[in-house]
């Protein structure tokens, strides 16, 4: 059989092979030099799509310009939002995977703060000029628990009231509809209802399958109009139960579901509805009211699939009132990205210098309209070129100023799902307002480990 | 010893990609390890499995990927993979192919794009719907009301291709002079397959049934897409179970556990099929 000696010193060969490809890769950090700054990012899946691509390119030549003698080198990874998380979580355990600076979501930024990931950056901030230009709320998105800031945030998102002129109009709706409270936007989808009949009066997204838009565009757009910290206290570091302005918002999400105001509950459990919501009821006038976030016209810009440039006529915007039209008398819910700086960095320094480049005001203000982000800087957010650069930006910029980021600590997740669950079972009636939220009580307490607190 | 060294890479392989990341599973499954929000892990002994156990959830999971596997792949794949491989013995060459080729792309079709597929047969405004309006039939949401039913049939739908191809193997090596003689004695169709052809081909019916159940317990693209679990748990098979447990509320150490009891449940069924293909004929 002369096969056989030659498969020993070809597989020994690839076993070795193996193994010293595992072996660079898990050392391919080369992290000893302190001249290179390592840049983690999130890459579109969409190879079109090459936003965020271009601008850190154009920011590393600003800063290799900048800085003589010291290099930036970029680690994109390129991957859908939760399996980015997974690999950015892993490459942050270890000394040798850990970059310097790492794009991060304020959804699990707390989370990994928790972990013992991220370095504070409070130092840092103190020295710098442009901190101020942040605006407050923006400011507590990156900071934890301890009191201590861990990232910086590179613009946001707010939510509001999408709803169809064409609409309204034949519901004999004012075209400036701007609700003072949560009835005003129940009456108004009741007149559509009454009015117009096939078309879907009011979409507010609930359940399971529309996974955290349920709980951010919908639940937490409700409940945050019901009075302060409807879901953690942050001086107690406890989670709420028990609350009223809690039962208050399921009450909402029953009474569209059962009145029949909202989609038909089969849609609105569809996995797929928010897609369908963008590219087919909006634009084809079959929704009249959509609480839904600012990034809408993304899916509606040249190339992007679902073009209709015309939105900015059909469309008209306004806040989400309070429950009783209590100060400030709207509501927003903000998400977005920070950079953030491993604890396990080798050049943290230089990593901080970075972002100062990224945000001056020039650059923010070009990365806030690449992406059609919401500014969170006051001189940005001020500028007629930002104001006029999408239809919209302003009305939503505006809101940053009454927004809230979620209480995103590391039990976050289980309490969103929770919440999903609660919703659900309103949504289709299996269960009662005062189960649900009995339902959702026993689900965080167990969740928390019993750092609840009763209100 | 000297004998064994030309096989030691290849253990060594094994033992390194293979043992290695299933002794870590089986470690962490111990472990209450988060992905993150936590700043060290401990071991905890049972109680994951415990909580498994208690958990109504996971029971519901176990309950429906038991269903969704006796469904889709013992009654499902298995049986219309057999009567497809029976009737295309009799078939012309022009409809032989034909339906071979229909049969194996479904099959070949990646996961996630049969997932979408079939999204949109069974969704409100879908196909399904569209043909039973045509015909005055009620229609309705039938991955709202009957999800189970409808990832089920999805995976009938992609795997059957599979058994066909076994199952057709196995009816080529039936000599042609025992069915012949079969008929000269006068057995009809159903006794000849009864009494022939399935003792015959008993070796491959018990071979396809495990690859079959294998594969089905860890089916995930495809429901993911299509109900992603839903509506509330009512599809959610362990796999998903799983996945929700690990990634979505980063309890890594509860979701391999799960991800172990998945295992065992596979190796179960695999005791039963061996014990099958065991047996003289």
């Amino acid at each position: 059989m002369p096969v056989r000696p030659t498969t020993t010193p070809l597989l020994l060969a690839a076993s070795t092979l193996l193994a010293a490809g595992t072996l660079t890769a898990c050392g391919g950090g080369s992290g000893d030099d302190p001249d290179t700054v390592k840049i983690s990012f999130k890459q579109s899946t969409d190879n079109q799509i090459r936003v965020m691509d271009t601008y850190l390119e154009d920011i590393k030549k600003q800063f290799e310009k900048e800085n003589p003698g010291k290099k930036v080198k970029l680690v994109p990874i390129k991957a859908p939002d939760s399996e980015y998380y997974t690999k950015l979580q892993q490459m942050l355990r270890s000394p040798k995977t850990a970059p310097d600076l790492v794009y991060e979501d304020t959804f699990l930024i707390n989370s990994d703060i928790t972990s013992g990931y991220l370095k504070p950056l409070d130092t840092y901030l103190a020295k710098w000029k442009d901190w101020d230009q942040f605006i407050g709320t923006a400011k507590t998105a990156a900071k934890a628990a301890d009191g201590k800031t861990y990232g910086v945030p590179d613009g946001t998102d707010t939510r509001g009231l999408w709803f169809s002129k064409g609409i309204f109009k034949k519901a004999g709706l004012p075209a400036d509809w701007q609700p003072k409270t949560w009835d005003d936007v129940l009456a108004a989808a009741r007149t559509v209802k009454k009015k117009v009949p096939g078309v879907t009066p009011l979409n507010v997204y609930t359940g399971k399958p529309a996974g955290e838009a349920a709980t951010m565009q919908g639940f937490q757009m409700l409940a945050y109009g019901t009075g302060k910290d409807p879901l953690y206290d942050p001086a107690a570091k406890k989670w709420v139960t028990g609350s009223k302005g809690f039962k208050d918002s399921l009450k909402f999400v029953e009474t569209v579901y059962d009145e029949k105001l909202g989609p038909d509950v089969s849609d609105a459990l569809d996995p797929n509805f928010a897609t369908r919501v963008r590219g087919e009821l909006l634009p084809e006038d079959k929704l009249a009211i959509n609480l839904d976030g600012s990034w809408l016209p993304q899916d509606w810009g040249k190339g992007a699939g679902h073009e209709w440039p015309e939105w900015s006529k059909k469309l008209g915007l306004a806040a989400m009132p309070t429950q009783n039209g209590q100060a400030p008398g709207k509501v927003s819910m903000s998400g977005g990205w920070t950079w953030a700086i491993p604890a396990k960095a080798d050049n943290p320094d230089l990593a901080f210098k970075f972002i100062e480049t990224m945000q001056t005001k020039a650059n923010a203000k070009k990365w806030y309209i690449a992406n059609s982000g919401i500014a969170v800087r006051k001189d940005v957010a001020a500028d007629p070129t930002y104001v006029k650069a999408q239809p919209g930006i302003k009305f939503f910029t505006d809101l940053v100023a009454s927004t809230y980021y979620r209480p995103a600590y590391p039990e976050y997740p289980k309490v969103s799902t929770a919440i999903q669950e609660a919703m659900e079972s309103v949504t289709t009636g299996d269960s009662s307002v005062e189960d649900a939220a009995s339902g959702y009580d026993e689900e965080v307490d167990s969740a928390t480990d019993g750092q609840v607190i009763e209100k | 010893m000297l004998r064994a060294l030309p096989v030691s890479p290849a253990v060594i392989l094994l033992a390194l990609f293979l043992a290695g990341p299933i002794g870590y599973c089986a470690y962490i499954a111990f472990t209450d390890l988060q992905l993150t929000g936590q700043a060290e892990s401990s071991f905890v002994g049972l109680d994951n499995f415990r909580e498994a156990f208690g958990d109504e959830r996971f029971l519901n999971a176990v309950w429906l990927t038991l269903v969704f596997t006796f469904l889709s792949s013992i009654v499902g794949q298995n049986t219309l993979g057999l009567a497809l491989a029976t009737l295309m013995q009799r078939a012309s060459k022009p409809v032989r192919t034909l339906t071979g080729a229909i049969v194996v792309t479904a099959w070949v079709l990646p996961e996630v794009v049969a997932g979408f597929l079939l999204y949109a047969f069974f969704r409100r405004e879908g196909t399904l719907n569209a043909v039973l309006d045509f015909l005055h039939l009620p229609s309705q949401n039938w991955l709202f009301t009957l999800p189970i039913l409808a990832v089920s049939f999805a995976n009938v739908w992609r795997g059957t291709a599979f058994s066909m191809l076994v199952y057709s193997a196995a009816l080529n090596e039936i000599p042609k002079e025992i069915t012949e003689a079969a008929e000269v004695d006068g057995a009809g169709g159903w006794r000849r397959m009864w009494h022939i052809t399935l003792p015959m081909i008993r070796r491959s019916i018990g071979t396809n049934l495990m690859l079959n159940t294998l594969q089905t317990l860890s089916v995930f693209g495809l429901i993911w897409v299509m109900t992603r679990g839903g509506p509330g748990n009512d599809s959610q098979t362990l796999p998903l179970f799983m996945y929700e447990q690990a990634f979505q509320k980063s309890m890594i150490g509860y979701g391999t556990a799960v991800a172990l009891l998945l295992l065992l449940v596979g190796s179960l069924f695999s005791v039963v099929y061996m014990r099958l293909l065991r047996t003289e004929v």
